[in-house]
């Protein structure tokens, strides 16, 4: 078990590093606190794969170190850093059983054989394998080969972190939650140090404590699933966590409020100015909708209701810019056009993509 | 859904039927029509029975033949596979290498064979061959035209040169088909080289190596032309290979009967071979 320490890591498959495209990694100054549970959370190609074999060590970084504790692991190869690793397809030896497939990191470290056995059975246990120990590797369902895979790497009592890459992608879906909560309840029952590495926004806000989005090969927001949701610190994670995801709508700064198409709206962030692009952003869940006839809020057409269960979502209008809203159900919805009002303490000011911090830039 | 039956389609299979009666299946039948009959000349025939198998069973000749031709195909087995796998593990996965590689080990395989016989022939020859002048020159006795041994050592070599490319280009299909997490997987768990051979790299290739056994046990069993024009057999007898006997009993003899009878002998004991080398191989898949 360990601190797991990003020091200033840059990582560039190529050979040109002029430009911010050549980095797959931008620098990433990063802690993961030791028996940590971290989702790394993103869209394909930014970073998050990459991230995860810097720790592994199936990467040299370009630039910076990476420390596990105060340990300086980054010129070391995979097998001295005591980690395990489950890929995205389950990686299995296929001639090998269960059992001898759980035993192998073991054997290859030349653990004495009745340690094996042991350390081996009480795996299996844990993992629901102890029926199939006897049996071919290779026969097994996709979910049984990727607790196989997970097991190899628990089986070591050294293990630092354990890093899963996709796990779920070739599962059944019905399997997928059962598997994801054995992953939650392992964690609780091992403590070790956990990175769960997806594009799934439920898989990730299930799973972790900590949730890391990464954008273009940067990290752009760390913080608890609820920090996610109620305070993106870049419209990228409100676009990408939350569905829908949040409004985004151009405005101007006026004496501390954003001002939409003519529409004065108060917002969060305590903000005198602020440069750049600036744009406001808030949920569809933090929106009310109103009939016509209130007094205030921002007037907008009704485009379409789509129904999405438990609510419905208002698609509305707003001079071209469409502006969703939650409706739960029951709550009448107005045909010829309504009044928005969003939440003030939930409508953020965002400057180049990013929430202007408070006292705004100069 | 219902099927329509129309039986005008059968005649849409007449000509591969045709086709297939008039290249294998005929000249098949031609040759058992042969082995049990026995002829004295001006095409009339007399019914014989089995005696050309006994015959051919009981003789000796053929008995030699068959043991110099398990011989063969056996020790150029023993080489070709294990050198094939070697080479392919040590050829480069991803670059500009790859391209390169992997015409150099499709040129012998590009070469016809006769070609490939005198090629040989020449270069072994010891008075003005490569080979052969080397060899003398460093003191081995070495004329693949007198000595059996010489002849041996030099038709094993040619077909290793020959045939060795196949076995790396599957081998080489089998190993580039592994996905990388499986090498990444085997870093973690702190496997040896020697076990990710063992425990990946075989068993991945195990289906592509299956059939170059059986492709190369075939061919190696049929091989006619390239030990014909190197060796034409000799000396004496000593690298007279199943096909090469025949060949000298069918058409050097004329002995339509035996050399029919043969024949048979000899296809049957290539099936009853592939068979077995298929079923060992193939045995734990079903599992």
């Amino acid at each position: 078990m360990a601190k797991i320490t990003l020091a200033g890591v840059r990582h560039s498959y190529g050979s040109t590093r002029d430009d911010r495209a050549d980095w797959a990694l931008q620098h990433l100054d990063e802690t993961w606190e030791d028996g940590g549970a971290y989702a790394l959370l993103g869209p394909s190609g930014c970073g998050k794969t990459t991230l995860l074999n810097i720790v592994s060590g199936l990467l040299r970084p370009t630039e910076g170190r990476v420390l596990f504790d105060d340990r300086d692991v980054t010129d070391q190869p995979p097998d001295q850093r005591h980690i395990a690793q489950v890929f995205q397809f389950p990686v299995i030896y296929d001639t090998m059983t269960v059992h001898d497939n759980l035993a192998f990191p073991l054997r290859n470290r030349g653990v004495d054989e009745t340690r094996v056995k042991a350390r081996v059975r009480e795996i299996a246990d844990m993992l629901e394998l102890t029926d199939m120990l006897g049996r071919r590797a290779r026969g097994l369902t996709a979910d049984g080969k990727q607790k196989i895979s997970l097991g190899r790497g628990l089986v070591r009592e050294d293990v630092n972190i354990v890093m899963f890459d996709e796990p779920l992608t070739v599962i059944d879906p019905h399997l997928k939650w059962q598997l994801r909560s054995k992953l939650k309840e392992l964690h609780q029952r091992v403590g070790l140090t956990m990175v769960y590495v997806t594009h799934d926004q439920t898989e990730a806000l299930t799973f972790a404590e900590q949730v890391m989005v990464m954008n273009e090969g940067q990290v752009v927001q760390i913080g608890t699933p609820v920090d996610l949701f109620e305070c993106p610190q870049h419209t990228f994670v409100g676009h990408f966590i939350g569905s829908p995801g949040m409004n985004v709508l151009p405005c101007t700064l006026e004496g501390g409020k954003a001002v939409v198409e003519g529409h004065a709206i108060p917002i969060a962030n305590p903000v005198t100015s602020a440069a750049g692009r600036l744009e406001i952003g808030v949920r569809p869940e933090f929106i009310d909708l109103a009939d016509r006839g209130a007094e205030t809020g921002v007037p907008v057409e009704i485009l379409k209701v789509s129904d999405a269960g438990r609510y419905r979502v208002v698609h509305t209008c707003l001079n071209g810019f469409v502006i969703k809203a939650l409706v739960s159900e029951g709550v009448e919805i107005p045909a010829d056009g309504a009044r928005l009002a969003l939440a003030p303490e939930k409508t953020r000011l965002y400057a180049d993509g990013w929430l202007v911090p408070d006292g705004g830039t100069p | 859904m219902n099927k329509t039956v129309n039986h005008k389609a059968w005649f849409l299979v007449l000509p591969v039927l045709v086709l297939v009666a008039f290249n294998a299946f005929i000249p098949l039948m031609t040759v058992v029509n042969y082995s049990v009959q026995e002829t004295f000349g001006d095409n009339t025939f007399f019914w014989a029975g089995l005696i050309w198998f006994e015959d051919v069973l009981h003789s000796e000749r053929f008995h030699a033949a068959l043991v110099r031709q398990l011989t063969f195909t056996f020790t150029i087995l023993a080489i070709e596979i294990p050198l094939g796998v070697v080479i392919a593990l040590t050829m480069p996965k991803r670059g500009i290498w790859v391209p390169v590689c992997l015409v150099t080990m499709a040129l012998p395989l590009l070469i016809p064979w006769n070609v490939v016989g005198a090629i040989w022939n020449i270069f072994a020859l010891p008075e003005i061959g490569l080979l052969g002048q080397v060899l003398n020159g460093l003191g081995i006795d070495y004329n693949f035209t007198r000595q059996p041994g010489a002849a041996w050592f030099t038709l094993i070599a040619m077909d290793v040169w020959h045939w060795t490319s196949l076995v790396v280009l599957l081998a080489y299909a089998g190993l580039v088909s592994i996905p990388d997490a499986f090498y990444q997987a085997a870093k973690i768990d702190g496997a040896s080289t020697w076990a990710i051979f063992r425990h990946i790299q075989l068993p991945k290739m195990k289906r592509v190596l299956t059939i170059a056994v059986l492709l190369r046990f075939m061919d190696s069993f049929n091989i006619y032309t390239e030990p014909f024009v190197l060796t034409g057999g000799g000396p004496g007898n000593s690298t007279t290979l199943l096909s090469i006997d025949l060949v000298k009993l069918a058409l050097g003899q004329f002995d339509l009967g035996p050399a029919a009878a043969m024949s048979l002998i000899y296809f049957l004991i290539i099936l009853a071979l592939s068979w077995i080398f298929y079923t060992l191989m193939m045995r734990d898949e079903e599992r």
